[in-house]
């Protein structure tokens, strides 16, 4: 059962398409765990639906546009091949997620970040960073804030903050205010997809030292 | 847009998906071309590109009729998103990865049901947009069409973050209050 959800300003910039890369991969992954989370962006995306009905301003088409049009959709067929098979669903990664990871979470390439803790970094654009975490069971991420936000998404296993307790699916958004030292629940190993828009601040010595090679 | 509209653009694009139907299409054409073009414009696009790219919208519309499914979002919704990925397209701006697709069992028929309430909340929701204070309903417009992060419209217009914030939030409340 999802607990923690998406907020209204995280989806009405998905439905815009302005967030950056790694914020719209950490919505797209909730959204394909929460049926709540999808029903909400539709109506996000229905708010966008009525502002192009509704706008009274409209754009006249050159002359002969319609025509234009007709010609390109004769022109060129649109590929007879059919869609690609669906790849197999991975039991920790939905879909979206799979692409960036390059396959299911036996792929991932995760490195030691120390404690027991792993991390694979993410391809994404320059304007926010994602990244995925392991955190042995018992385990605690180093205590730390944020000068931006942080979006942190659960896929397996669970942990525990200052804050609350966060499952899979759950989702903590954390800004500049909070700081915090998850850790995660004895058992299983908490897999999360964590993306950033600002180096994290961390406050005991050693990781700040590392953060600068480690990319976090 | 009243609930008849809601009705009669699905039609038309039933017509395009089953018979290719040139006659119906120019009607959608007529419609919402216009519309994407000024969305393209007030995203920053230059006339020029801004037609391109609504051409291109239009192309879309065409060849993915067949996957339009009235139970899930109103003609005016589905087009925008169409032209929304355009826009990141046109812009170059970061790449929006798709949620996973919800598997369906096997092919299930379209309720006719869902989609006329659809149809009816989209017309409701089209018309408290319109409802909503002027100053609300711009930030929701810039928020949308401007491609603008909130500090963005916070830096242009001068106005305080939180203001922005503020009335973004109390826009929202207005539209869920008379969608309830």
């Amino acid at each position: 059962m999802i607990k923690h959800h998406l907020n209204d300003r995280l989806l009405m910039a998905y439905s815009a398409g302005t967030l950056p890369e790694a914020f719209n991969l950490v919505v797209a992954t909730h959204i394909s765990m929460c049926d709540e989370c999808r029903a909400r962006l539709a109506s996000f995306d229905a708010v966008g639906g009525a502002l192009i009905e509704e706008t009274a301003e409209q754009a006249q088409m050159e002359t002969g546009a319609l025509a234009a049009t007709l010609a390109r959709i004769k022109s060129t067929q649109p590929s007879t091949r059919p869609d690609a098979p669906r790849p197999m669903r991975d039991v920790v990664l939905p879909e979206p997620l799979r692409a960036y990871a390059g396959g299911g979470v036996e792929q991932i390439d995760w490195r030691n970040v120390g404690g027991g803790v792993k991390q694979a970094i993410l391809p994404t654009s320059r304007h926010a960073s994602a990244r995925l975490l392991y955190i042995p069971g018992g385990a605690a991420v180093p205590d730390h804030g944020h000068r931006g936000m942080e979006l942190t998404l659960v896929l397996q296993g669970a942990f525990a903050d200052e804050q609350d307790r966060f499952g899979p699916g759950d989702i903590e958004i954390a800004d500049e205010d909070l700081h915090h030292q998850p850790v995660a629940e004895p058992g299983m190993a908490c897999i999360c997809l964590a993306a950033t828009d600002a180096p994290l601040k961390f406050r005991a010595l050693l990781p700040r030292l590392a953060q600068p090679f480690l990319q976090i | 847009m009243t609930k008849q509209d809601g009705g009669k653009w699905i039609a038309l694009l039933e017509r395009v998906a089953e018979r290719q139907d040139a006659e119906a299409f120019a009607q959608v054409f007529d419609h919402f071309a216009p519309r994407v073009k000024a969305f393209l414009m007030k995203s920053g696009a230059d006339a020029t590109t801004a037609e391109e790219c609504a051409q291109d919208v239009m192309v879309t519309v065409w060849r993915k009729a067949p996957q339009f499914d009235a139970t899930r979002a109103s003609v005016a919704t589905w087009i925008y998103t169409i032209a929304r990925n355009r826009r990141i397209d046109m812009l170059r701006r970061d790449r929006r990865p798709e949620p996973e697709e919800l598997t369906w069992g096997p092919e299930a028929e379209p309720d006719q049901l869902d989609a006329l309430m659809l149809q009816q909340e989209s017309a409701r929701l089209v018309s408290a947009l319109a409802d909503l204070p002027e100053r609300q309903r711009l930030m929701i417009e810039r928020a949308y069409f401007g491609d603008q992060t909130h500090s963005e419209i916070a830096e242009e217009t001068g106005l305080p973050l939180g203001t922005i914030k503020s009335r973004i939030r109390l826009a929202l409340e207005r539209l869920r209050h008379s969608m309830s």
